[in-house]
């Protein structure tokens, strides 16, 4: 790979990064040069931020190297990372709120005069330090009132004390807005000017081609490559993310006409900073699919419909019925079911027992004075994992100690219990073996397609960031892009070139509905 | 009390005996190494003793015990229970009578724990309770008024601390700490600093009288729990305080009703301190704002975690606490009967209460974990 | 309909009439209603939603502002502090002169101490519950060391200040190396200690000794009136208080750790040492308060400062800290300690209200900061950083 000839700042090889249950890296690598704005790009579980933990010091690698200015480095901390160069500017910035710019900027590194801290020294060189960067703000005032953008300008300020001469950028854009993401983009192309060598992580396609130089691509733990940002198109690199084309056409089981009644439909459903303002319909026995990229607002659709967050605009319908959820427990009244995508934290009760998980729905449903009598639970918790295939050894057992594709099928389990109208799946097949996937999603579609009469079924809201799956299992299909709604493909003109030209944002496809 | 295997905190962790279940439905991959890691038969009366060995109750009991053990061994006296003015007379049973306040309060702090709170009100709710439904009966009012006038009082006090947790979301330590200073407060004012005597005799039966031989209160102590876990077992609220413990997002993304769940169990702990707080003054005859339930908050605490349940919220043992309760007033007492200085019971405690918090911590776990794992021979896993 | 890539020298104003310009998604982090101007093409002073430099006439923003602004509780207990003072004046004969207002400090000096040390905890994010126990530990300790085995006093000093400390340092080692609870671990701790005591000795120790009496009875003059020695150097603790938190690295650490404790971690403070530090100086402060104490009442025994904790804590809340750390003022320790003295002196000269008031009123005082704390702190905790 070719560069301006001069020898790379900081290289990866043959990173290999396994916790129990699921390898994270295989063989990734990676080269930055000086003078360079890289992008880093992926997919979620691509091991993008297991990447940089890796070179930030927080994981010790399994196997590989790291080498900085050619000399073999072993971070085994932050601090340590810190001190050898390698700066890390997060998205959530990690930085204390409660202390003043002039000291965030500071903070273990006071200038000190007869022991003790000199203020007016650190104050003057911190305005100093902001102005380098376009900044001009108040550096006494807490660091807590000011907004991200100018955060992140202060912790960047900070890495550059610190005299970094790698800087990574972890998602710095996510919750900027067009002007802070240009003033931090003249920032950058500033420091790359003078030699510095910027990491940038990112899922933004319009930022990756304006402001980085090359991009490494990451996929399933490996690097897929390397690729100069001027010689690579959108759709390549969309492509490459996503990975290689699904076998098309692969007949998916029962497909259901989407020409049922609307079990759900929203207009104009929007929250700041989440999601921009939305129209969906769904219809009974169809699954509708919603893709898009990482970040483009998948998830905060989902929570927004299921009351888990607050909507600031927009009313939900259900069956004929205006709703507006300001809690979980009210969509379940409704009608709807959650399967959410951190299966850990939002899903499963890791030490509640397989049955318990199960019938938990339900229960919270019917109340805390009509229990499900035990003899019935059992019933239920059998005859589920009978149906969905959960390998447990026995139902009493904690579900924390199921794999992965067990716990999903089991949270499955609970919501289907509850015969929702809308079943909303986020993400369910992330982390899961193909068998089990398949398991789960002819189930699915076999739930849509049961059922007498055509108003009467359920209808699924399938979100996943695996393009082909997606295609092969919806109905209908919905792409995000950047928080917003682009697209809305029916049945027949599912395909993958398309979508993935709609997800890009080549040529521009027009609203539709 | 519930029947499924005990608290697994996060990831599990491998342990000597998890391989009693059966290993042929085991998934290929999993989460845990534990299940893949030991291939080894072991006889079944070895499987028996790995799932007794896990039982919540087993460590509290055995404590339990062995402290009883040791006081056969050194005072004759003690395992000895007569018959006198037609009921036990004894060491034990007068256990079981001055233990009997704090078993109610362990219940209630027990559900408090198990959300993930504490409440360190609790002896202020005793102070304010027992002096209620002193004022009350010196004033002539039946009994039965008296204590339902206390019991509200103490059901105010556990809304109070309720509202502030679950509805302001205050830090609990500091909701039931504003209680803890007030509370007391109010108590001495209603009683004027003074200790209120009550003469009517039917006021000392919950704290001093007999029933079919036993003491009243250990009825009432029994009647309570028995009440308590059937509440929590026939209906879902067993089910529902858990999983807020365990999981809060998770549970109320479920559709649980968790500011609810939160709010009903510092209900039912001020309802349980007022109890106690009942029980006490009736024992010794009168009302003491100043001392009465002085540090029971930290015994009640204390015998919560000696029961087995962690302070980090989850799941509860409701029988554990009980015997912890026990535990710690067999431990005064016999301290007492031995001649050593009561204030030997402090350190005791304290001691006691540092070592199971770093046995319960997961840091001391790790550290076992690298100790263990130094010696042996390599293994195919990796921690 | 994808925004075009905007080039680096074009300027960042959206033209109105595009349809794909991306609104603000970000929530507004900062209480300031106005919409954060659009920056002008100047690439000078790019300054995204805070408004470094008011602009004038906005006032509702700089009321809200001062509203969210940590300094605000702080603030609003002196004006407290001003208005009981004023009521007491005004009400009682000889409430304003001012030997009564230097006898509060001579009375709650110890109490002052013990605030200085909660102070510090409580910014760190932590509590220290055994701090009263110590005090009471360090007198039963220092009166058997004089009575008992006639230990000169300045030794005896040495000692209680160095023990004091140790159980501190020893508290803090806990809290980090196991990561336990801090109030499970001083709760333990206060039992501990106070237990010690008993086992030192049950009854109180009366001190004989000459420096302690001495000090005892010694009033150094100051204008309007006299102070104790006590007071001196609880004033002059306080003073060190102050400069630690604001002059040195340890201080701004505390600071650091009680805002954001992985933050401060990651920026490469060190942790461990600053929180053992800090437990280490709780217990200082509690042993110096035991001496205090003990020039006071001349006596050492286990029942000694009985809650004395839960007043410094109420102190030290009622004077602007925040119990979830990192936001408030040492000066606040004084502050709050005197309005804690002020009420118990203003129902004493009262006479009709008994002084059980006193531990009520403390208690609806701290549970009005603690709410208005919690209500406040909410747009400033959501401002910018996730977590």
């Amino acid at each position: 790979m070719r560069h301006n000839g001069s020898a790379p700042v900081l290289v990866l090889e043959g990173i290999h990064k396994g916790f129990p249950g699921v390898q994270a890296l295989t063989g990734a690598g990676l080269r930055l040069f000086s003078g360079e704005i890289h992008a880093l790009m992926g997919q979620n579980g691509a091991g993008k931020s297991t990447l940089i933990k890796v070179v930030t010091g927080l994981y010790p690698p399994d196997a590989g190297s790291i080498s900085l200015h050619g000399g073999p480095i072993e971070p085994r901390s932050t601090a340590q990372a810190q001190d050898l160069g390698i700066s890390t500017v997060y998205q959530e910035v990690n930085l204390c709120p409660n202390l003043s710019v002039a000291e965030n900027l500071f903070i273990g590194r006071y200038p000190k005069r007869l022991g003790q801290i000199d203020w007016k020294r650190m104050r003057a060189r911190s305005r100093e330090l902001l102005a380098e960067l376009e900044l001009d703000i108040d550096v006494e005032a807490p660091l807590a009132r000011y907004s991200l953008a100018v955060q992140q300008m202060v912790a960047i300020a900070r890495a550059l004390n610190i005299s970094a001469q790698v800087l990574i950028l972890d998602e710095p854009t996510s919750s900027l807005d067009e002007a802070a993401v240009q003033h931090l983009f003249r920032v950058m192309r500033r420091l790359r000017d003078q030699g510095m060598a910027i990491l940038f992580v990112t899922h933004f396609l319009d930022q990756v081609y304006a402001v980085s130089d090359r991009i490494t691509v990451m996929r399933n733990g490996r690097t897929e490559g390397e690729y100069w940002a001027a010689e690579l198109g959108r759709l390549e690199l969309v492509q490459k993310m996503v990975g290689p084309h699904a076998a098309q056409g692969q007949a998916s089981g029962d497909h259901c006409s989407s020409n049922g009644t609307t079990v759900l439909r929203t207009q104009g459903l929007a929250r700041r900073g989440a999601l921009h303002p939305m129209d969906m319909d769904i219809r009974s026995g169809e699954v509708l699919g919603l893709c898009g990229l990482l970040g483009s607002g998948r998830t905060e659709t989902a929570r927004l419909l299921f009351g888990a967050d607050a909507a600031d605009a927009g009313d939900i319908e259900v069956n004929g019925r205006r709703h507006r959820f300001s809690s979980p427990r009210q969509a379940i009244a409704a009608g709807l079911a959650f399967c959410s995508e951190d299966r850990k934290l939002e899903g499963a009760i890791l030490a509640l027992s397989v049955r318990e998980n199960i019938v938990l729905a339900l229960q919270a449903r019917q109340g805390w004075w009509r229990a499900i009598p035990l003899k019935r639970q059992r019933a239920i918790a059998e005859d589920y994992v009978r149906r969905l295939g959960i390998k447990t050894p026995d139902i009493n057992t904690p579900i924390g100690l199921l794999s992965g594709g067990n716990q999903q099928k089991a949270l499955l389990a609970r919501w289907l219990l509850t015969q929702p109208r809308l079943l909303i799946l986020d993400e369910p097949t992330r982390g899961i073996d193909v068998r089990a996937k398949e398991e789960i999603m002819t189930e699915v579609r076999r739930l849509c397609a049961e059922g007498a009469e055509q108003d009467r079924r359920m209808a699924v809201l399938f979100i996943s960031s695996e393009l082909p799956e997606v295609l092969r299992c919806s109905d209908r299909l919905m792409v995000l892009r950047d928080r917003r709604a682009c697209g809305v493909y029916e049945r027949g003109e599912l395909n993958e070139d398309t979508v993935l030209e709609a997800i890009a944002g080549d040529g521009g496809d027009p609203t539709r509905d | 009390m519930a029947e499924t295997p005990p608290v697994i905190e996060s990831l599990p962790l491998p342990k000597d005996g998890r391989t009693s279940h059966a290993p042929s439905a085991m998934p290929a991959a999993t989460t845990a190494t534990a299940l893949a890691a030991h291939p080894s038969q072991r006889p079944a009366w070895q499987a028996w003793l790995g799932t007794l060995h896990e039982h919540p109750l087993l460590r509290p009991v055995l404590a339990l015990v062995i402290l009883l053990l040791v006081d056969l061994v050194f005072l004759p006296d003690f395992w000895q229970v007569q018959i006198r003015d037609g009921h036990l007379y004894g060491p034990l049973i007068d256990i079981l009578n001055r233990a009997a306040p704090l078993m109610l309060a362990s219940l209630g702090m027990s559900l408090v724990i198990a959300t993930r709170g504490i409440d360190v009100s609790v002896g202020a709710v005793v102070a304010m309770s027992a002096t209620v439904a002193a004022l009350m009966v010196n004033a002539g009012q039946p009994l039965l008024v008296a204590y339902l006038a206390a019991l509200g009082v103490a059901v105010l006090c556990g809304a109070w601390n309720g509202v502030l947790v679950a509805g302001l979301k205050l830090q609990p330590i500091i909701a039931t700490l504003i209680l803890m200073v007030a509370g007391r407060g109010l108590a001495q004012l209603m009683a004027d600093g003074q200790i209120i005597t009550v003469y009517q005799s039917s006021f000392f039966v919950l704290g001093s009288g007999y029933l079919l031989g036993l003491p009243v209160s250990l009825w009432v102590v029994l009647a309570v729990a028995l009440a308590t876990t059937q509440l929590l077992r026939r209906t879902a609220l067993g089910l529902f305080i858990q999983a807020v413990g365990l999981n809060p997002v998770a549970s109320r993304l479920a559709g649980l009703r968790t500011a609810t769940l939160i709010f009903g169990c510092y209900v039912f702990a001020g309802v349980c301190a007022g109890a106690a707080g009942l029980m006490i003054a009736s024992n010794i005859k009168s009302a003491d704002a100043n001392n009465a339930g002085l540090l029971l908050e930290l015994d009640a605490i204390l015998a919560v975690t000696l029961g087995g349940a962690s302070l980090a919220g989850g799941k509860y043992h409701l029988a554990g606490s009980l015997v912890g309760a026990l535990i710690i007033q067999t431990l005064t007492t016999t301290i007492y009967s031995l001649g050593v200085p009561p204030e030997v019971n402090m350190v005791v405690k304290a001691l006691v209460v540092f070592l199971l918090c770093i046995l319960q911590s997961s840091e001391w776990r790790a550290m076992l974990r690298r100790w263990r794992q130094r010696p042996a021979a390599p293994r195919g896993d990796r921690s | 309909m994808s925004a075009s890539f905007p080039s680096p020298a074009s300027p960042a104003t959206p033209s109105p009439g595009d349809g794909a310009t991306r609104r603000s998604l970000r929530p507004v982090p900062n209480p300031a209603p106005s919409p954060s101007p659009m920056p002008s093409s100047s690439s000078a002073a790019v300054d995204a939603g805070a408004a470094s430099r008011t602009p004038s006439g906005n006032r509702p923003a700089l009321l809200l502002r001062w509203l969210h602004h940590p300094a605000f509780s702080a603030q609003m207990t002196v004006v407290l502090l001003l208005v009981l003072l004023a009521a007491g004046g005004l009400r009682y004969d000889g409430f304003a002169a001012p030997q009564v207002l230097l006898n509060l400090l001579i009375d709650n000096a110890y109490l002052l101490v013990l605030a200085v040390g909660m102070s510090l905890v409580i910014l760190s994010g932590g509590i220290d519950l055994s701090v009263g126990a110590v005090l009471a530990l360090s007198t039963t300790v220092a009166a058997w060391l004089l009575q008992q085995a006639h230990w000169p006093a300045p030794a005896v000093m040495a000692a209680v200040l160095v023990g004091g400390s140790l159980f501190g340092v020893l508290q803090g080692a806990l809290i980090h190396v196991f990561r336990l609870q801090p109030f499970i671990v001083t709760l333990a701790g206060m039992f501990l200690a106070r237990g010690l005591c008993y086992l030192i000795s049950v009854d109180s120790i009366t001190i004989s000794d000459e420096t302690f009496v001495h000090i005892s009875q010694m009033q150094i003059p100051l204008p309007g009136g006299f102070v104790s020695p006590g007071a001196v150097i609880a004033v002059g603790l306080l003073a060190v208080g102050i400069w630690i938190a604001h002059r040195s690295g340890f201080g701004r650490a505390v600071y650091a750790l009680g805002g954001n404790e992985s933050s401060a971690l990651m920026m490469g403070l060190p942790v461990g040492r600053t929180k053992l530090m800090v437990y280490g100086f709780s217990g200082f402060c509690a042993s110096l308060a035991g001496l205090l104490f003990g020039f006071y009442m001349l006596s050492g025994y286990g029942l000694h400062a009985q809650g004395a904790e839960l007043d410094a804590i109420a102190a030290v809340v009622i004077g602007g800290t925040m119990l979830s750390g990192g936001y408030g003022y040492m000066a606040g320790a004084l502050s709050g300690v005197l309005v804690l003295g002020t009420i118990q002196t203003l129902i004493a000269f009262d006479g009709t209200l008994s002084s059980w008031w006193t531990k009520i009123v403390i208690g609806a005082l701290l549970f009005v900061f603690c709410v208005v704390q919690r209500l406040l702190s909410r747009p400033l905790a959501g401002a910018g950083a996730a977590q």
